[in-house]
């Protein structure tokens, strides 16, 4: 069977340069005119652990990581802990190669550093048998070899590229101009001879094997990047100029690219004792009329739950971040999950008054981190990115066009000083900052910010009257209440006119429906390809409003099916629970396809799911979890 | 021209400007040593020449607390603990205003503790005053962290089994460049220290005592007390940190002999403030950040013109 698509991994140890490698190899096929996609998984240390990241290309638009792969390139870890002994944690010098090489299509190339592993381990864990069940090509090279002629073994990254593009047939020429561009003097020099001695080498080996990458072109200029590049991007064409964080896997990504940017920008980026600073400093500027945000992952955001209320009760508009990842706890810190979605729609106490938005993937991520400021400054609120590490890592060409948008630097609903003089102000002098009826009849009374004339008024966590006093009045109490949450209506309101951003895929007739959130969207887009493909009648509803919820869209497409299965990566069903709670109906429609051990769904796994759950067939056996609809 | 026409105003500021036009009835007990940094802060005002639409004052919780609601300015009365990491984002967002922290013991030295060293290694260009009365007050009574060993309350019938935090001592070793102490029975003093704390170009701590006469009776009202500038028994260089250092300790120590001795501890003027160490690196734009949301004219940065050439 030949494989019209390249799911090419690249395996090593942590510190073995996989991640800038896969990085190149991606850019490199992007720029002769395929499309990409990449999954990283990777330990929770510095040096050492099995590390991979998956490239898959085609010469059409990649929704997912794929099923499995169809090339390996096992580099080895070379920082394996007891290399030469039998340990606790296994062989760890030859897990890149042998740790789920099931995953390997029948047919594959696998493609191994003999310079690094040894023989007999090799022999020990059966490849050969392995390889001839499943007509595997097993290509065993000393790639660290080709790499010290030239000066460092660490250059062995290169000559797996080197020898990957003879066995594919796709030619050195766009890693070559990558090495000219990326690297200078000697460091350059030895790269390009590893790469073409890897080349060569490997050119002779005549691998008959059933890989076909397909040529591809691009009607116009693309870019490679990731969520949190395009999170930053969206914060910054929004008029951030401020981030306040505390580094916590995966959020860091997001606070390093905002960090090495700011300055360059006119901005500040402050990295503080603590996640309850962070949010506290982000609160700090915005009330100053500063466009700020701060953000962490599941650990760190719960610091911040204090200054989310206080955000909330004081109607400071900031913009926060949740990069989820798999918890209870210290949980999984590199793997991704999408259970903290509870969590970040309740936690702080009283009734929660904010904004989530869980974008699907990097055109969204740029998108809806500028809803999200939009949102926060013009209805003084805080405003919510929840995201998970799959979409932080993962790296996807799209067409650079779409960041080609104006950029929107307005602190949304503050009055200037004119405007102050004729506005109400109470007889102890104060601005009247929360009115219970704002003039325009909205529901957002606007703000004065420090420095501005006769602007003062008193921002307190406490309930307060118009003025910002303190007051437990009955009456003024419920105004207020009212008022701050009403805002949600009104915002509700907004996006269904102006941005919708829930995504519908499949035919609109379709018996079936696969109801996913936020980073699993695509994947179950592709799984409902499949499916209609097969036959099925299926479509799809990508939901990403998670606060306000967009509960007319979605309830009208939950009558228009007979079942739906709700995908997400947690235990407990959250996504289905919170749609159920917010529509009120529906129940005995939703059941759900669960995963949560650590690696995000495969499109061939949705498949099995749905298939299984409309047989009535059982999950046990695989790594996903089936939960029926109520009643069921 | 500056969208903050009150930043920098040029004229004579009266105290009573900052008190509020109708002004609210205080929940302060009668005796509480709160009103003491209420008055000397608002006689401080005019001798630094800041009005009130250029001050911003950030409170934690508690009797402490409620400070913003009798002194007129821009107020942000914030969480347990937490007004230090507020107002320092605001004064780098606008170094401009003039900004003034405050908060209990219990809000400074115990839950937020963090964040006062934190703040004072940074060296922000702010004034904080705790407002220490060795009790939490407005939760009626229990031991905090400035409580005297074997302090009894409701929360410690048996006495307390720990040592008081040396709050002097702990803010020189972290950082901050102009500490001192002063007390409520002493007007005069207070309203000079807080005023030259206002003046001072980086991190200012004043440990303000402050009786309360509710929860804590035992104390001794902090009277009599000896100003260590003014005695003959300590002769020491304010701007020393080995001497102030031993001056610090003998202050802490002798609070719980009954010795009250306050004013200046330290004072460090060389050492340049977060805000100028932060530009000097290239990190802070020159100009204030949030006036540049204001500013009609100001351009943009695109990341399509910036950035993506990087992911070509």
């Amino acid at each position: 069977m030949t494989d019209n698509e390249l799911i090419w991994r690249i395996a090593g140890g942590s510190g073995d340069g996989i991640d800038s490698t896969s990085q190149n190899f991606a850019k490199a096929l992007m720029r002769s005119g395929l499309h990409v996609f990449t999954h990283r998984h990777y330990p929770s240390r510095i040096r050492g652990g099995h590390t991979y990241v998956e490239v898959r290309a085609k010469d059409e638009n990649v929704q997912s990581r794929g099923d499995g792969y169809n090339f390996l390139l096992a580099l080895g870890d070379s920082f394996a802990r007891n290399p030469q002994d039998e340990a606790y944690y296994g062989k760890e010098e030859l897990k890149p190669l042998y740790e789920n090489f099931d995953d390997l299509r029948e047919g594959g190339v696998l493609l191994y550093d003999e310079g690094l592993l040894d023989e007999e381990d090799v022999e020990e864990i059966e490849l050969e048998e392995a390889a001839e069940e499943n007509d595997w090509h097993v290509v065993p090279m000393d790639l660290r070899g080709i790499a010290k002629e030239h000066g460092r073994e660490i250059m062995r990254n290169t000559a797996g590229i080197g020898a990957t593009a003879a066995i594919l047939d796709i030619g050195t020429e766009e890693f070559e101009t990558l090495i000219e561009q990326n690297m200078a003097g000697d460091m350059q020099e030895a790269n390009l001879a590893v790469l073409e001695d890897a080349y060569e080498a490997a050119s002779e080996l005549d691998i008959d094997h059933d890989i076909e990458v397909p040529d591809g072109s691009h009607d116009e200029e693309q870019v490679i990047l990731s969520g949190s590049n395009a999170i930053s991007y969206g914060a910054l064409d929004e008029g951030c100029r401020f981030i306040s964080g505390y580094p916590m896997t995966p959020w860091t990504d997001v606070f390093t690219i905002m960090s090495q940017h700011l300055p360059e920008f006119g901005g500040i980026s402050e990295q503080v004792e603590d996640e309850i600073a962070a949010a506290a400093l982000a609160l700090g500027a915005s009330h100053m009329g500063v466009k700020s945000m701060s953000g962490s992952s599941g650990g760190g955001f719960a610091l911040m739950s204090e200054p989310l209320g206080l955000a909330e009760m004081t109607e400071t508009p900031v913009v926060l971040v949740e990069a989820m990842r798999a918890g209870p706890s210290t949980g999984m810190p590199t793997k991704p999950e999408q259970a903290d979605l509870e969590h970040v729609l309740y936690t702080s106490q009283g009734d929660s008054a904010r904004v989530v938005f869980a974008p699907a993937n990097i055109r969204e991520c740029y998108t809806q981190t500028r809803s999200a400021f939009r949102i926060a400054y013009e209805y003084q609120i805080p405003s919510i990115v929840i995201y998970d590490q799959k979409i932080q890592g993962e790296l996807r060409n799209l067409p650079a066009s779409h960041f080609d948008e104006e950029p929107n630097a307005d602190p949304g609903s503050v009055l200037t000083e004119e405007e102050i003089q004729d506005a109400a102000h109470h007889a102890s002098g104060k601005f009247q900052r929360f009115l219970h009826e704002p003039e325009d009849g909205s529901n957002v009374s606007p703000r004065s910010v420090p420095g501005q004339k006769d602007g003062r008024y008193l921002a307190t966590g406490n309930e307060h009257n118009p003025s910002g006093h303190i007051s437990e009045d009955p009456d003024n109490r419920i105004a207020q209440m009212e008022r701050r949450l009403n805002k949600l209506d009104d915002i509700r309101a907004d996006l269904d006119e102006n941005a919708s951003h829930q995504t519908y895929h499949g035919p609109e007739d379709a018996e079936y429906g696969i109801l996913v959130w936020g980073s699993q969207q695509d994947t179950a887009f592709e799984a409902v390809d499949r499916l209609n493909e097969n036959g099925h009648s299926v479509k799809a509803l990508g939901v990403s409003d998670m606060a306000p919820y967009p509960v007319e869209e979605v309830s009208e497409w939950l009558e228009s099916v007979d079942q739906a299965l709700v995908v997400e990566m947690n235990a407990t069903a959250q996504f289905r629970g919170l749609t159920q709670k917010e529509i009120g109906k529906y129940g005995d429609k939703m059941s759900s396809l669960l995963k949560y051990n650590g690696n995000p769904f495969e499109p061939a796994e949705i498949v099995d799911g749905f298939e299984s759950s409309i047989n009535g067939e059982d999950l046990a056996a695989t790594n996903m979890k089936y939960l029926p609809a109520a009643g069921d | 021209m500056s969208a903050f026409s009150a930043i920098g105003e040029d004229r004579e500021i009266e105290r009573d400007e900052f008190t509020p036009g109708i002004e609210p009835q205080a929940t302060w007990c009668p005796g509480c040593g709160d009103f003491g940094v209420l008055k000397a802060l608002k006689q401080a005002m005019p001798e630094v020449g800041k009005n009130p639409d250029e001050v911003a004052l950030f409170t934690g919780i508690g009797c402490s607390g409620k400070l913003n609601s009798y002194f007129n300015s821009y107020g942000f009365h914030t969480i347990h603990g937490r007004s230090l990491p507020v107002a320092r984002a605001a004064k780098l967002a606008n170094p401009e205003i003039e900004v003034i922290a405050a908060g209990g013991d219990g809000d400074g030295y115990g839950i937020g503790g963090n964040h006062t060293i934190h703040t004072a290694r940074e060296n922000h260009d702010m004034t904080y005053i705790v407002f220490n009365n060795e009790i939490f007050g407005l939760t009626k009574g229990q031991t905090s962290p400035t409580s005297p060993k074997g302090h009894k309350s409701k929360t410690q019938p048996h006495g307390s089994a720990k040592s008081p935090i040396r709050p002097l001592s702990q803010q020189l070793n972290a950082g901050a460049t102009y500490i001192a102490r002063t007390a409520a029975v002493n007007p005069n003093q207070a309203k000079e220290i807080i005023a030259e704390a206002i003046e001072h170009d980086g991190f200012a701590h004043i440990d303000f005592l402050t009786q309360c006469p509710t929860w804590n009776k035992d104390a001794k009202h902090y009277v009599p007390y000896t100003d260590v500038q003014q005695s003959d028994e300590f002769d020491f260089d304010v701007s020393d940190r080995a001497e102030a250092a031993e001056m610090m300790r003998k202050t802490e120590e002798r609070l719980y002999e009954g010795e009250v001795l306050t004013g200046r501890m330290y004072i460090e003027d060389e050492r340049p403030s977060y805000g100028q160490e932060k530009r000097s690196i290239g990190e802070m734009p020159e100009e204030p950040l949030a006036e540049r949301y204001f500013d009609e004219d100001a351009e943009w940065e695109r990341t399509y013109d910036n950035l993506l050439q990087h992911h070509k």
